[in-house]
């Protein structure tokens, strides 16, 4: 019974979807129509993908099943195992969203824009990332995966008339080649190696391989698969593209299109491949310790929102690349146990950063929908007319930073027991490295905290600053739905967080030997243990039920004095100046300010004040200031590389004469050489 | 499920009783210290009861988040409070969130109070926030390190675990690992507390003030939870540092006898602790804002030579 529920709800979501887009293309002609098909569908599609996620979840032995091509040689190999119904179920709920959520945004491109592409595209990037977390065979996964590099490409550039656009969708494209390409030579190693593109039979084609190939094979997937999960220094074209996509792609990219990374750091590593060389748990989580620390300092300098989260992506990749270190780390070091641990902290935290990632991503598309702007500095007092919008934001920063008692939470508590679990574990001076790289993620929590207060205060709080030219309204009730389900999913997986850690017992079990989610509830089912004898504990369902508890009292107090005498409204402290406008606001420039200059070596901060005044300095008539930070990696690193490759090129052109004779000549050579070595026993 | 209740009952009593006591406490004896008479050991009870009593303004530029900082940094103070062993080694939450539990509430109340000071609109209140965030945020790593160090040692970061190692190797706290863990977290406590040399509770100069700064459109009821709070976060701090480095006197149970003992040497050290911070704050002048990071810098090396030190002689 079980079985064929898994492999029919994913073989209908895989019809809703491809459905949605042919029929989405067949109907551009009538916008409103294609808008509720390709919502609708996708819908569906995500609602039969939960189903086969929570079903596969559950049963825990993998499902293989394969469909025929009707090209020798090569079916359509597909596994439904645990680690696919995880980063499956993160995409259906996405999914299901956006899709709710799309069904108000696109109405703005109505006329405007061709939505039956914009339909298409959608949901065949539902669609590839769907067969992307089943694929069983290296083949149908990079086809799954190029399929969804073009059409994220598509949805990056939907603004095409845009110059930023076109710029940003070029960089994007090119850096996904690059991965692509890395993922195809390393896959090319493999099956020469195992003789087939099949990933289970790379299992056992890893230990015949020289220690140099299989240094290879790593360093080749983790390029390939860390250039498209964003971490630092291959970031460079994810705050270029995720932004000036439409913000319901925005959340998809930056919530589950660059976990495809992940989900092939986990796959390849953890499960194809048998074992990876020791050194290289320590290169993952020294990239994970930079990408989160450098991401969310240079979160902390824009005042672009969407730019914002988008650099938050950087730091959370980070947070997740750090578990998966420790995990690679205490695998080869020969503790299942504690592998266990961090790759269900890294998972946990994969799925609990898509769920916040995407549902701030479409808070800050409500506020672009209905105030025009992605700049803080022109935003401000938006809690009044969108309080929902503001509250469900406020969740997802809550999450984001880490705090009790939300699902963020949950997950860098995890991380935290892993690392610190790590001292004992390794010898020599690596082991002083977990508590470090502890000490940075407690920086990284901390600076995020102070970039969401920064994000959230600016833009909802306090008086509007720009000038306020259209009606700033709440948005439609679809928008609503879709935002208040994911703020539902992140409270829910917050509190109940030892109910869901449970279901990881399948993964561990079949990527590591060991049930681990089971080791880490106590307490009759509310704590959350790191599964080490007198070790750490936490829950966060008593943590909350103790907040709502003592706020009784708190309340009575403030109840009590209420009794005695009125609360008055009055205006706040102006310094005596005639009544607080928006020029007396601190913007956000201004409150990253001690954090640039403490960070001055690594921003180079430049800035620019030109007064303007007739009779005393002391009275400018006006002051244009300007500030911005040096981009370090574009500048250090690409540009250097870009001049190479232009110079390279045109020194290439040397060969290319434009001479008919010379072109014959290659041809000859060519021909001659080949020969040679086909004539070669 | 009834005990833990009842624990957590008393817990709080105590929590809220004392922490006023030791924030007046220390003012006195700065103030006996610079040759000032001062306010006496109970001025922050009547102050609160005071506030209590009293009416509120508030500002009209604000939203909801103004009125709830107030009851986020109460509460979470409170929790934080219950979490943590004061008397006797076992806290009545502690098997609920260990020491990152109680770091991360902290920074859930801060980040609150954070948004309450952005929301007046006021550059004041703006000014205090980014202060506020800034130097909590370069403060974390430290204090994580010098947690980290002990935690290692205990093999836990749950607090009772932690304070049942300590108990069972009291004169632990001669190790360097030990000393230099403590001094790390000394500073933090400073900076945490809104103390000299890092800021000035009692000063409203406007450009100085950090922790000031963020609650200056607090008024009336909501202004004593705040400081309610901010002294129980204190107390909180306090209690971290001297139970985990100094477990004298510790009780392992919860009699009537154990508890008495327990609390005479809790306070006595609560009380030395004071002292000390008072005389840091009497001799020391107020940083420069851009020098705090520096100050925060070494407790950051404090920390990680604790680490090493930890890893030299285990």
């Amino acid at each position: 019974m079980s079985p064929f529920v898994v492999g029919a709800s994913f073989a209908l979501s895989v019809a809703s979807y491809s459905t949605g887009a042919v029929a989405c293309l067949a109907s551009f002609r009538r916008p409103a129509l294609a808008r509720h098909i390709c919502c609708i569908a996708a819908l569906a599609g995500a609602g039969f993908g939960a189903l086969a996620a929570v079903l596969g979840i559950l049963r825990g032995t993998p499902l293989r099943f394969s469909v025929s091509s009707g090209i020798p040689l090569f079916s359509y190999s597909f596994s439904y195992d645990a680690l696919a119904g995880f980063f499956n179920l993160a995409l259906a709920i996405l999914a299901a969203a956006v899709s709710v959520y799309s069904l108000s945004y696109l109405k703005e491109f109505e006329g405007k824009r061709n939505i039956g592409f914009f339909g298409f595209l959608f949901n065949v990037l539902l669609l590839s990332l769907t067969i992307t977390f089943t694929a069983a065979d290296a083949f149908l996964f990079l086809t799954a995966w190029e399929v969804m590099a073009l059409a994220a490409y598509g949805l990056v550039t939907y603004y095409h008339e845009d110059e930023e656009t076109r710029r940003a969708g070029l960089l994007y494209i090119i850096m996904a080649h690059i991965d692509v390409g890395c993922l195809l030579l390393g896959f090319a190693l493999l099956s020469q190696a195992s003789g087939s593109t099949e990933f289970a039979s790379f299992h056992g084609a890893v230990a015949q391989m020289s220690s140099a190939r299989q240094a290879a094979v790593f360093v080749l997937f983790f390029l390939g698969f860390g250039i498209k999960s964003g971490m630092i220094p291959f970031h460079i074209w994810l705050p270029a593209a995720h932004p000036v996509a439409p913000s319901n792609i925005s959340a998809l990219l930056s919530g589950i299109v660059i976990k495809t990374g992940i989900y092939g750091m986990v796959r390849i590593f953890f499960d194809s491949l048998g074992g990876v060389p020791s050194w290289a748990g320590l290169l993952v989580l020294v990239v994970g310790v930079v990408s989160a620390v450098l991401g969310v300092l240079y979160a902390l300098m824009e005042h672009d929102l969407k730019r914002l989260l988008a650099y938050h992506s950087i730091e959370n990749i980070g947070i997740i690349l750090m578990g998966l270190g420790a995990a690679l780390i205490f695998r080869v070091e020969g503790h299942p146990q504690l592998a266990g641990l961090a790759l269900i902290a890294a998972i946990f935290h994969t799925l609990n950063h898509a769920i916040f990632k995407c549902l701030l991503f479409l808070g800050a598309g409500s506020v672009l929908h209905s105030t025009g702007t992605r700049n803080m500095e022109e935003l401000g007092g938006l809690i009044r007319p969108m309080p929902v919008t503001a509250f469900c934001f406020l969740i997802g920063a809550v999450a984001i930073s880490g705090l009790p008692p939300l699902n963020g939470f949950v997950s860098e508590w995890l991380t935290y027991q892993s690392l610190l679990a790590g001292f004992g574990v390794t010898g020599g001076l690596t082991r002083i490295l977990f508590p470090m790289a502890g000490s940075m993620l407690a920086l990284t929590g901390a600076l995020a905290a102070a970039c969401f207060v920064k994000a959230f205060a600016i833009t909802f709080l306090a008086l509007p600053r720009g000038t306020e030219s259209r009606q700033i309204h709440e948005s439609p009730r679809p928008m609503l739905i879709g935002m208040g389900f994911l703020t539902v999913a992140c409270v829910a997986l917050g509190l109940g967080a030892t109910w869901f850690l449970r279901t990881f017992d399948a993964l561990t079990e079949q990527l590591l030997g060991q049930s681990v989610g089971n080791n880490l509830i106590s307490g009759n089912g509310l704590v959350l243990s790191a599964g080490i004898p007198h070790g750490g504990t936490v829950s966060t369902a008593i943590i909350a039920l103790g907040l709502l508890i003592l706020l009784a009292p708190a309340a009575l107090l403030v109840w009590m004095a209420a009794q005695r005498f009125a609360t008055k409204r009055g205006p706040a402290w102006d310094c005596g100046l005639p009544g607080l406008s928006k020029e007396n606001e601190y913007t956000a420039t201004a409150f990253s300010k001690p954090l640039r200059m403490i960070f001055s070596a690594l921003y180079q901060p430049r800035r620019e004040i030109q007064a303007v005044f007739d009779v005393s300095p002391y009275f400018p008539k006006e002051i244009h200031f300007e500030s911005e930070i040096e981009p370090t990696f574009e500048k250090r690193l690409y540009d250097p590389l870009q001049e190479f490759i232009v110079w390279f090129s045109s020194r290439m052109r040397a060969i290319q004469a434009g001479s008919i004779h010379a072109y014959l000549l290659y041809i000859f050579v060519t021909l001659i050489l080949l020969l040679l070595f086909g004539a070669r026993p | 499920m009834i005990e833990t209740i009842v624990k957590s009952g008393m817990q709080l009593v105590l929590i809220l009783l004392i922490a006023p006591f030791l924030s007046s406490m220390i003012k006195t004896l700065k103030a006996r210290l610079q040759t000032r008479r001062g306010p006496d050991v109970f001025q922050t009870y009547r102050d609160i009861f005071k506030l209590l009593r009293k009416g509120m303004v508030i500002p009209e530029t604000t939203s909801w988040i103004f009125s709830a900082a107030p009851y986020v940094v109460f509460v979470t103070a409170i929790l934080v409070g219950l979490m943590i062993p004061m008397t006797t080694t076992h806290a009545p939450l502690s098997l609920f969130g260990g020491v990152l539990a109680v770091v991360y509430l902290l920074a859930l109340g801060r980040f609150f109070l954070a948004l309450g000071g952005l929301d007046t609109g006021s550059s004041f209140g703006g000014m205090g926030s980014s202060r506020e965030m800034t130097i909590s945020a370069i403060a974390e790593p430290a204090m994580m390190l010098a947690i980290f160090t002990v935690a290692l040692s205990a093999n836990s970061t749950n607090l009772s675990e932690m304070a049942k190692v300590a108990v069972s190797q009291s004169w632990k706290f001669l190790a360097p690992s030990q000393m230099l863990a403590f001094s790390a977290l000394f500073i933090v406590l400073i900076a945490e507390t809104g103390r000299l040399p890092v800021d000035n509770q009692d000063t409203h100069l406007e450009l100085t003030m950090i922790h000031e700064a963020m609650i200056l459109e607090y008024s009336g009821p909501y202004l004593a939870l705040i400081e309610w709070g901010a002294s129980i976060k204190q107390l909180v701090l306090m209690t971290l540092l001297v139970n985990t480095f100094f477990p004298f006197g510790l009780s392992s149970d919860w009699t009537a006898r154990g508890l008495a003992q327990g609390f005479l040497y809790y306070f006595a050290k609560l009380l030395v602790l004071g002292c000390f911070i008072a005389l840091v704050e009497t001799s020391n002048a107020k940083l420069r804002l851009f020098r705090v990071p520096e100050l925060l810098m070494i407790a950051f090396i404090l920390g990680s030579l604790a680490l090493i030190s930890t890893f030299l002689f285990i």
